[in-house]
């Protein structure tokens, strides 16, 4: 994967995770033009598109647009269920995830994608995995003592997973 | 976790801003204050800072004060600090940029830090943004880890492993032992990036290849266990195990089987096991389908298992998803080539996809088509094909008009209707079709002698209606007057005749000349038919005067040209006047290699790829052109009707064009001319200002290569140093300049300075040039660019 922009409906950026070396200003032209041109298209249209030379995989959840760029070799139909398990790994974390709980908590979206996606493949295909780690991460966050250990079976109180706003589709 | 107050609290207050320039105050406040606070010493709320800071960066404000304080924060011991450090610095730092190298020791450090989950961020850290020097730092740290950690590392580690290996390419060697043993393990994260890395590996280094292809039997056993174990609920999407590590073993397995007769054989059995067993109702199962079917025709798989890769393709062409049609469409494109037969069956279904709603869908059906057409199918396809046509969306429109002129050229089934289809193209969609279009049709219709009747009632129709479209508006003059005696006659047996005057066949043309709309190009076509029918009428020969000498005053000179050359035509050699006008022989097929000396032909090249089998004519034809040229052959010294060479470059290359394309017999009569004619390569001015002249002329050397000389000179009172030139071409296009004779240019012209440019055009794009001219005059510098369209000795558009 070179890139993964998620943006609203109005154009607003709300992630950007790059995995390849752009310049600043080459990164803003990429996602203003990119923006612009998934925004355009309609509802029904196939969630593929050849953008430039690279090929572009979108999906949208609710008022959010998930936006992929992989290479000419990867498989699409699988880039759509990497989208689509990061979703659910929000969802699980955020608890019937919303744009707003993106918004207000973008670090943490960010932390959940690093540990999903490493260097633009996915590195945890288990997603119990991925939460596990994620919530032990952020215990060990919580702790000012940093010397302290981890206790293992330490689980949070389980998150509510009833269906989320994203997942109107 | 709990939530960052203060970040909150700032998004909020940056939501709340109602305009623009109110965002912007919010904004720069509370940028100040955390410059602010990066200058304190070390304080709680550093991490909420550098948050509130990256959180700023993604509105699309500028944020690189930040860069010193990630490297900072990823140096603490805090968990938190570093963490919310290394995601600024995968947002904020990219290898470009200087400050990335300052991480380097920090990286190091925390790989082997004893909390997993430090080590954590420096490896996601590395692989998202570390730079070749890093990597080359860091390799063989990575490779520790990749041998001797817990899996959580280790997984992390093989993907690090990756980066560096796209990098690094001589690193791939480091990291194939370790990645060889990986494939024993039995968590599938580790699994996973093994096979990644891998295929990482065998991609760029054969030799590597050659070496992984022994774990081929341990591949298959490890999809074996995926794809027959029972329901295992961590790895479980919608019933398929694993599908992306399926997926990922799949393409390892392309990889490894592709030229090879022996791993091919051993994945057989599991290939056709995925294809029939896994379920396709949800897009994951038709994920794993999509790449067991790319593996299957990329390998040496035996005839069965590609009838069933193929029909998997088929069904996905009925599916309702259109991503799934769009997917199937992609494949069948690269097999479209190899397993004809077999697509063809699919035929139906995939010129269907030619309505459908979606931009991306309708190209990849237009391709697959044009692929698919064949002398026993061209009929209908090409119903289909023009019915595309006028509802395609223009970005295609170019691509349709071209695929299906070479569909129509190469399995035309009568001449009738090869002139049918083209007309019908012309009049839907004439604007997009390449400048090759006229001459090529033109040839078509005197090759078709017993249509010229037809054709030219059809088109004098055509030009009644619409005289907007170019190309048309071209060919219909050009018959009208070849054949203009035909449409007077008033009968024809192929299709209903008009019944028309003189007048109204000279009204026609008229308003064509007169036309805004029409081009200088069609406005010279049409005055050369007006000439021309002056020998095909009888009545208003005089109409046809007075209209020729109005354009000898017309303010476009080639035109201007044309009619002072018709007047002497009716003035002084009017006894000729017949004789010159009468009916074109029927034009050969220029083939590329038959001109006189230089490929001029193959000079004339369109901007597309184009899909046109070899030996396609690239006819320049002017009508006027052939008229001097039998003009030189009746006399050679009419002064007045040679053409001068002032009207440009183009014409010597023309003159040998047409030369070779009139008849063999011409030939030999011209062939006293042909060494004048053959200009030796012209020089033309291309930029003139401030006393400073660049004259350009150019050499071909062959097919694709082309030397071009610039010579400049100085015509002002002072002397001009460091003279420099510059230039560009496209991006296909290669150029290597030769060092310049010197760098100044004295006063008044005494001497030159000369630089040889050589190009090569493997792909014959349209050549353009833009030349930088820089020079430094009476103390002052000067620069200016120029753009060079057109070289002499080629031709950019056939006329």
């Amino acid at each position: 994967m070179q890139f993964m922009l998620l943006f609203s409906r109005q154009g607003k950026l709300r992630l950007q995770k790059w995995y390849v070396p752009l310049s600043d200003k080459e990164k803003k032209k990429i996602t203003r033009e990119l923006v612009q041109t998934v925004l355009a298209r309609k509802p029904k249209m196939c969630s593929f598109l050849e953008w430039r030379d690279m090929k572009i995989v979108y999906k949208r959840y609710a008022s959010l647009y998930f936006c992929c760029a992989i290479e000419n070799q990867d498989n699409e139909l699988i880039t759509l269920e990497i989208i689509h398990r990061y979703v659910e790994l929000l969802d699980k974390y955020f608890g019937s995830v919303c744009e707003l709980d993106i918004i207000f908590n973008f670090e943490k979206a960010y932390f959940i994608l690093d540990e999903f996606l490493l260097g633009g493949e996915a590195q945890e295909t288990s997603k119990k995995n991925v939460l596990k780690a994620i919530e032990q991460a952020d215990l060990l966050q919580e702790n000012i003592d940093f010397q302290m250990r981890l206790f293992a079976g330490v689980m949070l109180p389980n998150m509510v997973s009833e269906s989320s706003g994203l997942f109107q589709n | 976790m709990s939530p960052s107050v203060p970040l909150q609290e700032m998004i909020r207050a940056i939501r709340s801003a109602r305009t623009q320039c109110e965002e912007r105050g919010v904004i720069q406040r509370e940028c100040a204050a955390i410059r602010a606070q990066f200058r304190q010493a070390d304080n709680g709320g550093r991490s909420h800072n550098l948050a509130k800071l990256l959180y700023v960066h993604m509105l699309g404000y500028p944020a690189h004060f930040g860069q010193m304080e990630c490297v900072r924060m990823i140096a603490s011991p805090r968990y938190s600090e570093k963490r919310v450090g290394y995601l600024g610095a995968m947002m904020l730092l990219d290898e470009k940029q200087d400050a990335s190298l300052l991480i380097t020791n920090s990286i190091k450090n925390d790989l082997s830090h004893s909390n997993q989950y430090v080590q954590s961020l420096a490896l996601c850290t590395l692989a998202c943004m570390g730079s070749a020097e890093m990597c080359r730092d860091l390799a063989p740290e990575i490779d520790r880890l990749l041998r001797a950690s817990n899996s959580y590392i280790k997984k992390k580690a093989a993907l690090c492993a990756v980066h560096i290996v796209r990098k690094v390419h001589d690193l791939g060697e480091l990291f194939a032992p370790a990645a060889r043993s990986l494939l024993a393990e039995k968590n599938h994260g580790v699994l996973h990036g093994a096979v990644v890395l891998i295929i990482e590996l065998c991609e760029r280094n054969p030799e590597t290849l050659e070496r992984f292809r022994k774990t081929v039997p341990d591949l298959v056993q490890i999809m074996k266990g995926l794809v027959l174990s029972g329901y295992s609920p961590e790895h479980d999407v919608a019933g398929i195990s694993d599908p992306f590590l399926q997926v990922r073993i799949l393409r390892l397995l392309r990889i490894l089987g592709h030229n090879n007769e022996g791993a091919s054989d051993a994945m057989n059995d599991l290939l056709a096991q995925v294809a029939t067993n896994t379920d396709s109702t949800k897009t994951v199962g038709n994920a794993v389908l999509y790449e067991t079917v790319l593996t299957v025709l990329d390998i040496k798989s035996e005839s069965g298992l590609r009838v069933l890769a193929v029909n998997i393709l088929g069904r996905f062409l009925l599916n309702n998803d259109r991503n799934i049609r769009y997917i199937a469409m992609t494949s069948l494109q690269k097999i479209v080539g190899t397993d004809h037969n077999a697509v063809q069956r699919h035929r139906g279904t995939i010129v269907d996809c030619l309505k459908d709603q979606d931009a991306s869908v309708k190209r990849r059906a237009l391709e697959l088509s044009l692929a698919l057409v064949s002398a026993s199918n061209i009929r209908s396809m090409m119903k289909e094909l023009l019915l595309f046509l006028s509802s395609c969306p223009a970005e295609l429109k170019a691509h349709s008009t071209s695929g299906i002129f070479n569909a129509a050229e190469r399995y035309a089934p009568s001449q009738r209707w090869h002139i049918d289809t083209i007309l019908h193209v012309l009049t839907t969609a004439g604007g997009d079709v390449r400048d090759e279009t006229v001459p090529n049709l033109i040839q078509l219709i005197t090759n078709a002698s017993e249509l010229h009747c037809y054709t030219v009632h059809k088109l004098y129709r055509a030009l009644l209606t619409d005289i907007s479209t170019q190309s048309l508006v071209q060919v219909a003059c050009w018959c009208i007057g070849e054949y203009g005696d035909l449409l007077l006659r008033g009968e024809c047996q192929e299709t209903e005749p008009v019944q028309v005057t003189e007048d109204d066949v000279l009204d026609a043309l008229e308003t064509v000349l007169q036309s805004h709309m029409s081009s200088p190009a069609t406005r010279g076509f049409a005055l050369t038919a007006t000439m021309k029918l002056s020998t095909r009428i009888t009545e208003n020969v005089d109409r046809i005067r007075s209209i020729v000498s109005i354009y000898g005053s017309c303010i476009d000179v080639e035109l201007q040209q044309r009619a002072v050359e018709y007047n002497a035509l009716f003035k002084k050699y009017d006894h000729m006047r017949a004789a010159v006008l009468e009916r074109m022989p029927v034009i050969e097929k220029n083939s590329p290699g038959h001109t006189n000396g230089e490929s001029m032909g193959d000079a004339i090249k369109d901007i597309q790829p184009a899909k046109m089998k070899q030996g396609e004519p690239l006819l320049a034809l002017q009508p006027a052109n052939q008229v001097c040229d039998l003009l030189d052959l009746l006399g050679g010294s009419e002064e007045t009707l040679q053409p001068s060479p002032a009207t440009g470059p183009a014409v010597p290359g023309l003159l040998i064009n047409t030369a070779s394309t009139a008849g063999g017999d011409l030939l030999d009569l011209l062939g006293g001319l042909e060494p004048a004619l053959l200009a030796p390569a012209p020089t033309v001015p291309v930029y003139e200002n401030e006393g400073v002249t660049l004259t350009l002329s150019c050499e071909k050397q062959s097919d694709t290569g082309l030397t071009v000389t610039l010579t400049a000179s100085n015509s002002t009172d002072s002397d001009i140093s460091s003279f420099t030139l510059q230039a560009a071409v496209p991006k296909s296009v290669q150029l290597h300049m030769k060092a310049p004779s010197g760098d100044s240019l004295p006063a008044r012209g005494t001497a030159k300075v000369t630089q040889m440019v050589v190009l090569n055009n493997p792909n014959k794009v349209n050549l353009k040039m833009r030349v930088r001219i820089s020079y430094s005059s009476q103390g002052s510098a000067f620069q200016d660019t120029v753009q060079i369209d057109s070289f002499p000795g080629l031709n950019a558009a056939g006329h």
